[in-house]
């Protein structure tokens, strides 16, 4: 057992942790916090990953925004829902048999698979994040998808201010 | 390397080697020193702190045409030291259906989120915490931090008043953000790497001759999310009895306040860093000790800024900070980015390192000389709509009379 | 060494939680919640097969970005659909939201 491999065993515990407390919790807020827990296990493993860029954006995108944005959702819809009652809905048990059997089918599939161990060796990541903004902006690389995701963040901005707005 | 030209190095490689003829593993030793390392700095950060608080009110009092304190001690330096006395011994009062655990975390997690962008800062040449390829992301990444610690010590009040604080002032913070983050990328782009240690290497002319523009917009935005004066409405006495604070008392509220005055002092260090040339003058290469004493001039300097614009500027309405964020800062920075692009990579191939400051200073100045120009075209517009109303409404009370 | 095996594993869990999330939870926040840990899970594993497979080809972390630009839109609008149905209805119970205007 190495270190890392006890760094990558307690970082998937947590996140797995945090993940089941999101679904299961009995208050919206603790399952928003939770939810960030999760997102920081997720960024800790992107780290392992040695995509260090993505851990960083992860935390500035995920946590720093979209978490944000759903606590002030929660915080908006709060009058009724005063997290009172069951939080699930009656069949609840039906989608808990659907999702274990998704988690076995994966499982097998992985382990059947036999992908091996060692890693190839990469470049530092200096290389990959200038390799990654070039492959962003070159025409025969990903420039169509990049602007297409442009377009839609804009359609996205415009569209949620639009709904959102109200006429006082 | 002598100790007097390296000290920080000198001691880490005789704790190397001391630790090897222990018998410690290369992993091992690596692992102690980073402890170690980060445990220095961090306590260095907070008992810096209660110099920071001193030199802020001698400050202010004299902008204030008084001394500000004096009694304890020479100058009044053991002025903070008798503050933190008093804050520790007061009692902790937790208030009725709190959530316990999200309400003492918050101000841990504050103080955390803003001690963690001290381990990117490059000191010297040789001493900083760790080289991330990604220092610039991860300092806004944190300020995100920041800002959960802030709801979630709104939330778990339990009081309306502090909920309805926190979200006002994590609406400033994010809008905020945009701006900060777009006029960071100016030095990003100047320099062509996102790591501060690279950004610092790279400025053979400092940035705040080529782009002050950028150094502008970034100082003012880093006001407005640290949220000082004059952007502090968020937590004013007058208006909401305090903000998302109001129910810590002792030592956790004192987190909070030294949060905020760390907060302060790391975006004058940042800005030092990336505008200022961070450790660079004559000499700092060769002599560590010598980038030190820059990179500290530097920041003082900075920071004296910062406590000027606090002690001169009377406070932001919420709606007129929002209209100066969404209206006039952030076209301003997209604007500036755009120019900055297309300047740098005309005069890319010029080998004349001043030369091509000039042309990107030209540029600056050109995007702030429309600005102030369209600006003052809306507030004439607004000041003659105003006078008109004015004269419509004394029109109308002569008739009645 | 870490086998690539863990990584899949870790993020199929994280997947069949999320599932979980949005097939049973009542409250039209906690699927959205139950949304981003399932894209989070697959960025999990393009980041893995990118490490593990052929970190010098650049598509994984490029189909990451594009992950990362559509979640934030998508929970940007999703969100507001749901303040504003909360505006409507007084309510943000999934099933109770069954009935468009008029």
């Amino acid at each position: 057992m190495t270190w890392m491999q006890i760094v990558f065993i307690v970082t998937a515990a947590v996140t797995l942790g945090s993940a089941v407390r999101v679904v299961s919790s009995g208050k919206m807020l603790h399952a928003a916090l939770w939810l960030v827990a999760a997102l920081f296990g997720v960024a800790i493993l992107f780290a392992m990953l040695e995509a260090g860029f993505f851990a960083v954006v992860q935390v500035l995108v995920y946590i720093g925004a979209i978490a944000i944005l759903v606590i002030f959702a929660v915080m908006l819809t709060r009058h009724v829902m005063e997290d009172t009652g069951p939080q699930v809905i009656q069949s609840w048990w039906l989608a808990a048999i659907l999702a274990a059997m998704v988690f076995a089918g994966l499982v097998v599939l992985i382990i059947s698979a036999g992908f091996k161990a060692q890693l190839p060796p990469i470049q530092d990541s200096q290389t990959m994040i200038v390799a990654l903004g070039q492959a962003l902006v070159m025409p025969d690389g990903y420039l169509l998808p990049f602007e297409v995701a442009s377009v839609m963040l804009l359609a996205a901005l415009v569209g949620s201010i639009y709904i959102a707005y109200q006429k006082r | 390397m002598t100790f007097i030209s390296d000290p920080i190095n000198f001691i880490a490689t005789w704790l190397r080697i001391m630790l090897a003829n222990v018998g410690a593993s290369p992993d091992l030793t690596a692992f102690i020193l980073s402890v170690v390392g980060g445990g220095i700095l961090a306590t260095g950060a907070m008992l810096w702190v209660t110099f920071l608080i001193w030199y802020e009110r001698k400050i202010i009092g004299r902008i204030q045409d008084r001394l500000g304190p004096n009694r304890v001690g020479p100058w009044g330096i053991f002025q903070s030291f008798a503050d933190m006395l008093k804050i520790f011994t007061k009692e902790y009062i937790t208030p009725n259906g709190a959530d316990r655990v999200l309400y003492n975390i918050a101000p841990v997690l504050s103080v955390a989120s803003v001690l963690l962008i001290w381990a990117i800062i490059p000191f010297t040449v040789t001493s900083y915490g760790v080289d991330l390829n990604v220092g610039v992301l991860f300092v806004v990444a944190v300020a995100g931090l920041g800002e959960l610690a802030i709801i979630m010590a709104g939330w778990s009040s339990n009081n309306k008043y502090a909920l309805l604080g926190a979200f006002r002032v994590v609406a400033q913070l994010i809008s905020y953000e945009v701006p900060m983050v777009l006029s960071l990328l100016v030095p990003v782009l100047l320099s062509g790497s996102m790591s501060l240690n690279a950004i610092v290497k790279a400025q053979n002319v400092w940035y705040i001759f080529t782009a002050p523009l950028a150094a502008l917009i970034f100082m003012i935005t880093s006001i407005a999310e640290v949220g000082r004066s004059p952007f502090d409405l968020v937590e004013s006495e007058s208006e909401i009895v305090g903000g998302f604070n109001i129910e810590y008392s002792g030592l956790k509220f004192g987190m909070f306040f030294v949060a905020e005055f760390l907060h302060a002092f790391t975006s004058a260090l940042i800005f030092t860093v990336l505008f200022l040339g961070g450790w660079r003058g004559p000499g700092a290469e060769q002599y560590p000790i010598l980038g030190f004493i820059y990179f500290s001039l530097k920041n003082v300097f900075s920071y004296f800024i910062f406590i000027l614009v606090r002690g001169s500027l009377p406070r932001f309405r919420i709606d007129q900070m929002m209209d100066l964020n969404w209206k006039v800062l952030t076209p301003v920075s997209l604007g500036l980015f755009a120019v900055v692009t297309i300047v740098a990579k005309l005069v890319q191939g010029n080998p004349n390192e001043l030369l091509r400051g000039l042309f990107l200073l030209i540029a600056n100045g050109v995007i702030l000389l429309t600005t102030s120009l369209v600006m003052g075209q809306f507030a004439a517009r607004r000041r003659r709509h105003l006078d008109e109303r004015a004269e419509g409404q004394k029109l109308r009370v002569r008739s009645q009379v | 060494m870490i086998p690539l095996s863990w990584y899949l594993i870790v993020a199929a869990g994280l997947f069949s939680i999320g599932l979980f999330g949005v097939l049973a939870r009542k409250n039209a926040i906690a699927i959205f919640m139950g949304i981003e840990l399932m894209l989070n899970a697959v960025m999990i594993n393009l980041l893995a097969f990118w490490r593990y497979h052929n970190p010098g080809q650049i598509t994984g972390p490029v189909f990451v970005v594009i992950v990362f630009a559509a979640a934030a839109g998508e929970i940007a609008v999703g969100l507001a659909i749901v303040i504003s149905a909360y505006r409507r209805n007084a309510t943000v119970v999934a099933d109770e939201i069954n009935e468009l205007k008029g």
